[in-house]
């Protein structure tokens, strides 16, 4: 059972909504869509809930061309971001809606809400009413109504964005738990890079309506296909620096100088952009041969246990992220360091040439 | 620009509070001082956003005064108090230019012609929007209005403090990073009051030297980053603030220390002593997922433990580890390698244990 996406377009009045996309989505898969405002998720979303008809191509579902179909005819829910409950029934008569409609026995019934309210731990709070309700449980109530069908398509379009970062920490992770033995079609999109990381199965990165990569979650982490699919998945974005190669050594924006050593070396002549992750970055060299550079602290902002030092020079910035508290004052001068083994290198058509052979660095 | 000062402030939105279970704001007193970065930190529901709209004065509090230098300013509206304030969501009138946005206030205040042209001129230029100074606003992006509804607040030179509430919730992550280092700028080249109001533990310890941060309607902890981070003075604070949160266990009194299932942690000797001067039963002890150690080796001061999880999440890993009946979380760089169920030994640093009673944090006397 999978559904698949063939040649699928959405145009209205001219603006492309989603361009040409092919993918298949196989039971039994926690599948991400991650891409800013706009990319086109929740349109892509609308289009394989049967929503929205495709201008062109053709939506597969268990083999069938269900292009046309309405979504009433198919086993699919829906998660939204602003959560939506019947505000007159109680928590358990919201999950059972779906249920009661389908007609299914009281005792079935029964068993199924307290079974799904269990899993959400929302069992206590069965006979209240979603007014009574804080944010999270609200969410967790819609979120029971959803998954108490055993829908075969379930669609999460942005569902924790409303939520304070903690609850959606712990959300996120009883939902990847929930899938795991689930055999239905899991979608669910965000703007977020860390959402996709710490919900994992298969991340699709989606820019301006088109599929940008597609793949494991961190299969594409590691190989991002270019420097638009670099920087949507990282937070903060890598760092993107243009550099020039030429027989003997790699020069930055002009600025710096360095040898031509290891990975490095396979690199034929030309210009070329170099990705680094700003976990990268460090103040001290853990390898004779990472590339210094001198630059000036532009901002240092502390998390409490990490540091982003925003650094730059007269041709370029770079934010890095470091363990522990670092104070630096605007304007003074450091000194920092990137390890050769954690470049990423992409060419004048900002697609990927090299990947980072994930040696250690040293540290563990 | 003024100190903002609340004095034996509560705030009950019932007209006849009978218990604390009433209160938004529970009796608190609380000094922002004048030209400071701040952050008011906590979930929805905490109080936080009626602790800003008492500070606006869009709500007069039932109890207790809020003092703008000294003077009280219950009474005053918004406007009069000189607060100027950005919301989640931009407020700009779509149909006026950028420039016509940012004049406006101005104009409102009969500031003369030629400085609001050169006020409006050094904003933009700030924010990073003088090429856009000529656009109706209804063009422009969700960032760009943003900056324009920031741009509004920072025009005026008589205000008192700026209020944010939750003001990049609209923004994509990408440009989020971009919005709070210009707000760090605009503070550090204004030396504006301004309270930052979010549930993002990242925004308000990347904007904010102080964060205040809320539980209950009431203050728990206000302190820097780092403080909230390393010593958190409640359970909550340790629960809330960090990714994971705290590792919080409950434990008993044990000879030299405490202990919970069959592991006994030594504590220092100071906090020994007031261990054992108090009466409560409610002890716990927290720990950071970044100050757990894990070694593949045993040693004298290790506890085996098994690995239920490792989590990847790219930068990091989250590795889940069971040690007696207790599930740890374990923070480790994104080199660490384990395969589930294996066994390893986890050490807890002394000066990473943090005792609490009845949920607050047991310090060293000074």
């Amino acid at each position: 059972m999978s559904l698949t996406l063939e040649n699928i377009s959405r145009t209205v009045d001219g603006v492309n909504y989603v361009r040409d996309a092919n993918l298949t989505f196989e039971a039994g898969s926690f599948n991400v869509l991650l891409g800013r405002t706009l990319a086109g998720k929740t349109s892509m979303m609308r289009l394989m809930a049967g929503l929205d008809r495709p201008t062109q191509g053709r939506l597969i579902y268990k083999g069938e061309d269900v292009t046309g179909k309405s979504v009433q005819s198919r086993n699919i829910s829906m998660i939204y971001q602003q959560f939506i409950n019947y505000p007159t029934l109680t928590v358990y008569e919201n999950i059972a809606s779906p249920l009661r409609l389908a007609k299914m026995a009281k005792s079935e019934i029964d068993r199924r809400v307290k079974e799904t309210a269990s899993m959400l731990r929302i069992e206590p709070l069965l006979k209240r009413y979603p007014l009574e309700l804080s944010g999270g449980q609200q969410q967790r109530t819609a979120m029971a109504r959803a998954l108490v069908k055993d829908a075969t398509l379930v669609l999460f379009d942005e569902p924790l964005v409303n939520l304070d970062y903690k609850l959606r920490e712990e959300l996120r992770a009883e939902l990847r738990d929930l899938f795991r033995e689930r055999q239905c079609i899991a979608v669910y999109a965000t703007t977020e890079a860390n959402e996709a990381l710490a919900l994992g199965g298969t991340t699709t990165i989606l820019h301006e309506g088109g599929v940008v990569q597609t793949g494991p979650v961190m299969d594409v982490y590691r190989a991002p296909v270019n420097t638009l699919a670099a920087q949507l998945f990282s937070e903060p974005p890598m760092n993107m620096i243009r550099g020039r190669v030429t027989d003997t050594e790699v020069t930055f924006d002009e600025y710096s100088h360095h040898a031509l050593t290891q990975e490095l070396e396979k690199l034929t002549p030309g210009d070329y952009w170099f990705g680094i992750r700003p976990s990268h970055i460090a103040l001290v060299p853990a390898n004779d041969d990472d590339l210094e550079m001198s630059m000036e602290v532009a901002l240092s902002e502390i998390s409490g246990s990490e540091t982003f030092m925003h650094v730059e020079n007269s041709h370029f910035e770079m934010v890095m992220q470091l363990m522990g508290v670092h104070q630096y004052h605007t304007g003074a001068p450091v000194k920092v360091y990137l390890p050769i083994n954690k470049l990423f290198v992409f060419d004048n058509d900002e697609q990927l040439v090299h990947t980072p052979s994930r040696i250690s660095g040293g540290a563990v | 620009m003024a100190e903002i000062q609340l004095k034996a402030l509560a705030h009950s939105y019932s007209d006849t509070p009978t218990g604390p279970d009433d209160y938004a704001i529970r009796q608190l007193d609380h000094v922002w001082h004048k030209g400071g970065a701040y952050a008011l930190l906590g979930p929805s529901g905490c109080g936080k956003s009626t602790m800003l709209n008492i500070i606006s004065g869009l709500i007069q509090p039932s109890e207790g005064d809020v003092l703008f230098d000294g003077k009280r300013v219950n009474e005053l509206s918004p406007r009069d108090r000189n607060i100027a304030q950005v919301f989640q969501f931009p407020v700009v009138y779509d149909s006026m230019t950028v420039y016509e946005n940012l004049a406006f206030p101005l104009k409102n205040n009969k500031v003369s012609a030629s400085r609001i042209k050169a006020r409006v001129r050094e904003i933009a230029e700030v924010l990073e929007i003088e090429d856009k100074l000529y656009k109706k606003a209804k063009n422009l992006t969700a960032d760009e209005k943003q900056k324009v509804s920031m741009g509004r607040g920072l025009v005026r030179e008589d205000v008192s403090a700026i209020l944010f509430d939750e003001p990049l919730t609209v923004i994509d992550p990408q440009l989020k990073w971009k919005l709070r280092r210009k707000l760090k700028q605009i503070h550090e080249q204004f030396d504006i009051t301004m309270v930052y109001v979010t549930h993002d533990q990242l925004e308000a310890s990347t904007f904010a030297d102080k964060i205040a941060v809320m539980y209950g309607g009431q203050i728990v902890q206000f302190g820097t980053p780092t403080e909230l981070f390393e010593a958190p003075n409640h359970t909550f604070v340790g629960y809330f603030i960090g990714s994971p949160g705290m590792n919080i266990v409950e434990v008993e009194r044990c000879s030299g220390g405490v202990c919970f299932d069959s592991t006994v942690l030594p504590l220092e000797p100071w906090q020994v002593a007031i261990l054992t001067r108090m009466q409560s039963n409610n002890l716990k002890i927290g720990i950071r997922p970044e100050f757990i150690e894990i070694s593949p080796i045993p040693s004298d001061d290790t506890f085996e433990a098994q690995v239920l999880d490792v989590e990847d999440l790219g930068t990091y890993k989250n590795v889940t580890v069971q040690l007696g009946e207790q599930e740890l979380k374990v923070r480790q760089n994104e080199e660490f390698e384990a395969n589930i169920s294996s066994r390893i030994h986890l050490s807890f640093p002394k000066q990473w244990l943090m005792l609490y009673v009845d949920e607050f944090l047991v310090q060293e006397q000074q």
